[in-house]
């Protein structure tokens, strides 16, 4: 190579920097700048920003959420800010109106190759990734999936022995919810209780919808024949922002609600004054299943006015893929039984936790895995 | 070889095509050209309803005309059918199939040439110049329709299904233009330049995929008077199989553009495997070149599985087949499966050429030898080899099996390492350099600059925790951008300004040129990065209607996002006047003082381009080194030499026979 390519430095065509006595330090010189504003700009965006980063607290997955975004940041913003340092610094120092001398700039073998740099940057480059594959991975299992979408057979559930679980019945174009330990009745709005672990079973009756609880820092993918379930955990209360995040046809833009996480007494009084008002709209539902396959009358997926239909047929039996009625009865019992003790937050948690545990032991049965 | 392909160039426009025979030059009433091509496509079209409606009239499923899928179906295809056939893409086979000697058409001298089916890769490009052009110039005149919907929250434009068809149109039309952007004009004009060959491996294919290619961007606008779609360019199934008949638009469009994009990509790869000149080893071969290497590869292989998912789609709408129909059998993840099992190597079809045509250019504006040659051509090839693993990584919400998610998140996160190589290239080749800020090096630099942004933000988007909130909003849209408009149009754009003086023989205006990059790279940044926020603070994709508090945000978006689109027009306004009417500025035949063999090459290049096929005697990127061989003996000189072979100045083994024995694939 060096036969053909001259002598490393033959020529004397230098910048104009390197002329005289001393030769500035461009590597000194760039990760000086490079870590100045690192730091600063890392430790502003952790203490000023970061606390503020979407999806905020309000789960435990939308903490998670939050404290890995910020992670991610704290380690990709010196990466961009090394590149942007060394492209500046670059254009600014190395630009052709600051050379003298005649002719190309000469560096020689170096400047087709240089195994140090290249092995280091290969080795930095690997080792980063990998660290964020094995950190994102953590936070994937350790918080059972992180709010997203598991399908049927969630691999990473929560510990937690009572889990309440709430179906999200996606159509077009609105969200409804199902709640099996009220009597499987079915409400517009999404009320959740605070400090609780709920596995969302999302559903969809026509196309591919994505319910996206924002705030809840959930999201899973409405798919007609399939039961995806999310896990979270709520930890405060307040309004939930709903939107279908999978465009689903002309409304998808349309497709939002607000759901609110109250407290568990209040979330408990809600729950018992609901299903007995809406007592004779659920005995007209189909019964609840985990998925549910619409007839000609429902959720045929024209754009028309439906208002005037009812939303599922009466007379039509529902492909229900797992048996549910049984599942629907016994908390409903236990609610009751909880009402007649004037429960709070006790008695909720015994309700959901037998419900919770009839339910995932019929879908263990139901799927064949085991826990 | 065949009698219409490269006759020797002495005698080439001396021979008078007979006046008889079936050799015979057609009368120019029976010629062919985009006319007849059109003449055809209608025809084909009615002949194609007609049957349609003939076969399927009497479906249950089908209750009136307008709802006739076979009709539209048909209509399209035989519509396609019928422009290739009014153009002469099929004349060659036919004639070869009736055991007759095929007519020979000599390209035509004047401008109608471009009008016509040729067979010289350099008119080829500049068709495609023009088709993909028009492609972007549509594309982005629909996201300035969608950027004035967003400006209000709540009061409406569009109706929403007018809405969402012209955001699927949008983002349809910007991936068909997306994937041919760089290989469709830059690659078919330059690669056999660059790689010192007379012409592409199957010039009658290269003339066929573009002319597919153009047939495309009608077919996918006949979507809009059928009634558009609903479903984005993703084209989710169950949705899919919902639509009207504006979806077949869709899927016979995606299925044509696809065929043409296959034809395109392995024609590329045959041609630079078989046509390299002599000394063109694979050590020298120009970095560019080996980008779109990876990118037909990709092309040749992905690709099929967007024609067959298309196929299924077809298949479920017309022959009501239940392939993507859950509770019939069939399975809508299907459709996202093999939809992004080519989408994801797509995206990467729309990157790599970017990467290609910055690295190409960096030496030259910095005087330097191209820093990390390998590393660049390793990094090509492994982003083109990981593409394919990753596709999952756009199902991370969709509930399908939760236990393959880290993998996907791995090899998701493991491509950043082949594309980390672009920029130590780049960042090497500009160490300690002498850097010319002519127009095509500031694209080159902000391509640096934006792809950053693109490429980091796809690491979060690839930990599936914080995916959970950036999926399917505005971040997503926001990081594709990034990389696709902020990486490959501005490496486009870097090509063009580049190029031009070679493929027009005309300098494009530099003071304009400086003005049109300084306006698009301020206003894309200023209107792709407040959607990052406008994503982070839940704003989902193709909707209509926003969160009142997001208004400032999107209203400011919208605004940069007009003057983006106004920068084009400082970039038309360059091209027309540089080109067409100014009269003076005829470009040297090197300008920029490149060392790569495709500028060695007098302007206008001649037809067949090299008098005698070049001996490559080095890598393009010797600047400054003393010494150095020029890249390529054009003059024949060099085979004197025989026996006494220079050492390859590429860092080899100095093990190379030179020049390589037979010269693969050299015609004549």
């Amino acid at each position: 190579m060096s036969q053909v390519v001259g002598g490393d430095g033959a020529v004397g065509s230098v910048p104009v920097d390197e002329q005289g006595g001393r030769r500035p330090n461009h590597v000194w010189r760039i990760v000086g700048i490079w870590v100045v504003l690192s730091v600063v700009g890392d430790l502003v965006f952790w203490f000023v920003a970061g606390p503020h980063v979407p999806p905020g607290t309000m789960t435990t997955t939308a903490s998670g959420a939050q404290f890995d975004f910020n992670v991610l940041f704290v380690v990709a913003l010196p990466v961009i800010l090394g590149v942007w340092t060394y492209l500046v610094y670059a254009i600014v120092m190395w630009r052709a109106s600051r050379w003298v001398g005649e002719g190309d700039p000469v560096r020689g073998p170096t400047a087709r190759s240089n195994l140090k740099v290249q092995v280091a940057w290969i080795v930095t480059t690997t080792i980063t990734v990998l660290a964020m594959f094995v950190f994102g991975t953590v936070e994937l299992i350790v918080p059972a999936g992180a709010g997203g979408a598991e399908g049927p057979n969630p691999v990473w559930t929560p510990a937690s022995k009572s889990i309440l679980p709430i179906q999200v019945i996606a159509q077009q174009w609105q969200f409804t919810y199902r709640y099996p330990t009220f009597g499987g009745m079915e409400t517009n709005n999404l009320i959740v209780p605070n400090d609780t672990t709920i596995a969302f079973h999302v559903t969809s009756l026509d196309v591919i919808h994505s319910f996206w609880a924002y705030q809840l820092g959930v999201k899973a993918d409405a798919n007609p024949s399939v039961d995806d379930v999310a896990y979270t955990k709520t930890r405060q209360t307040g309004t939930v922002t709903i939107r279908c995040s999978e465009l689903c046809g002309i409304w998808h833009g349309a497709m939002f609600d607000y759901g609110k996480v109250v407290s568990k007494a209040e979330f408990m009084k809600w729950g018992i004054a609901t299903e007995k008002a809406l007592a004779a709209n659920t005995k007209n539902l189909p019964p609840f299943a985990w998925t549910y396959v619409p007839d000609a009358n429902g959720a045929s997926g024209v754009y028309a006015d439906t208002s005037g239909q009812a939303p599922y047929s009466k007379t039509q039996k529902y492909g229900a893929t797992k048996a549910a009625q049984k599942i629907v009865k016994s908390p409903t019992t236990v609610t009751t039984t909880a009402t007649a003790t004037s429960s709070t937050a006790t008695a909720t948690s015994a309700t959901t936790s037998t419900a919770t545990s009839a339910i995932r032991k019929l879908t263990r049965q139901a799927s064949g895995t085991t826990l | 070889m065949s009698l219409d392909i490269a006759p020797p160039p002495d005698r080439i426009g001396v021979v008078e095509p007979p006046t008889r025979g079936p050799l015979a030059r057609r009368p120019a009433w029976l010629s062919q050209h985009i006319g007849t091509a059109a003449i055809g496509a209608v025809a084909g079209y009615a002949l194609g309803h007609y049957l349609g409606n003939t076969i399927a009239s009497g479906y249950v499923h089908v209750q009136t005309a307008a709802e006739n899928d076979l009709a539209v179906v048909l209509g399209l295809a035989l519509g396609v059918v019928g422009w290739l056939l009014g153009i002469g893409v099929f004349n060659y086979p036919i004639a070869k199939m009736f055991g007759r000697k095929p007519a020979e058409v000599p390209e035509a001298a004047n401008w109608t040439r471009y009008v016509r089916m040729s067979l010289d890769h350099k008119t080829v490009g500049l068709q495609y110049l023009i088709a993909v052009f028009t492609f972007l110039f549509t594309g982005g005149l629909l996201a300035m329709a969608i950027r004035t919907e967003l400006l209000s929250p709540t009061s409406h434009i569009y109706g929403p299904g007018t809405y969402i068809s012209i955001v699927g149109e949008h983002g349809t039309i910007m991936m068909m233009m997306a994937s041919s952007l760089v290989v469709g004009p830059l690659g078919n004009w330059l690669v056999p330049l660059m790689i010192g060959s007379r012409r592409m491996a199957f010039p009658r294919i290269e003339a066929a995929s573009f002319w597919i290619f153009s047939s495309g961007y009608f077919v996918i606008l006949t979507a809009l008077p059928l009634g558009g779609f609903p479903t984005g360019w993703t084209g989710y199934a169950p949705l899919q199989t919902q639509a009207d008949v504006g979806m077949d638009a869709y899927l016979v469009g995606f299925f044509v553009i696809g065929t043409g994009m296959i034809l395109a990509g392995f024609n590329l790869l045959v041609t630079v495997i078989h046509y390299r000149a002599p000394g063109l080893t694979w050590g020298r071969v120009p970095v560019f070149v080996w980008s779109i290497i990876a990118t037909s590869a990709l092309l040749a292989l992905a690709t099929p599985t967007l024609a067959v998912a298309c196929y299924f789609g077809i298949l479920d709408r017309t022959a009501t087949t239940q392939l993507y129909v859950n509770i019939h059998g069939g399975n809508s993840y299907l459709w996202e499966d093999l939809f992004w099992f080519f989408g994801h190597p797509e995206v990467y079809i729309m990157a790599l050429p970017g990467f290609g045509i910055v690295a190409e250019i960096l030496p030259v504006f910095t005087r330097k030898p191209l820093f990390g040659y390998r590393v660049a051509t390793a990094g090509m090839i492994g982003v083109a080899l990981l593409s394919f693993f990753v596709w999952q990584h756009h199902l991370f919400q969709s509930g399908i099996d939760p236990a393959m998610r880290p993998l996907f998140m791995l090899t998701t996160e493991l491509i950043s390492i082949p594309t980390g190589f672009i920029y130590l290239v780049g960042m090497g080749t500009l160490w300690k350099a002498k850097i010319r800020f002519e127009v095509p090096m500031l694209f080159a630099l902000a391509l640096y600059f934006n792809f950053l942004l693109g490429g980091v933000s796809g690491v979060f988007l690839s930990d599936v925790p914080v995916n959970v909130t950036v999926h399917g909003g505005f971040f997503v849209l926001s990081h594709f951008h990034y990389t696709i408009m902020g990486g490959l149009v501005f490496g486009f754009f870097a090509g063009v300004y580049y190029w031009t003086p070679k493929l027009t023989g005309k300098m494009l205006n530099k003071k304009l040129g400086k003005l049109h990059f300084w306006a698009m790279f301020i206003f894309f940044n200023l209107t792709f990065f407040p959607m990052f926020l406008i994503g982070l603070f839940d704003q989902p994709r193709r909707v209509f209607e926003y969160a009142n508090r997001l208004q400032t945000l999107n209203d400011f978006a919208s605004v940069c996002a007009f003057l983006l689109g106004a920068s084009f027009l400082i970039f038309v306004v360059n091209f027309v006047w540089s080109v067409f009417i100014n009269p003076v500025a005829t470009a040297p035949a090197n300008p920029w003082g490149s060392k790569g063999l495709e500028w060695q090459t007098p302007t206008p290049v001649p037809p067949y381009n090299f008098e005698r096929i070049p001996v490559v005697l080095s890598d393009p990127y010797t600047y400054g080194e003393v010494g150095a061989p020029p890249v390529a003996d054009l003059t024949g000189a060099a085979f004197a030499t025989v026996g006494a072979p220079p050492r390859p100045v590429d860092g080899g083994s100095g093990a190379h026979t030179y020049p390589p024995a037979g010269g693969p694939g050299q015609d004549q």
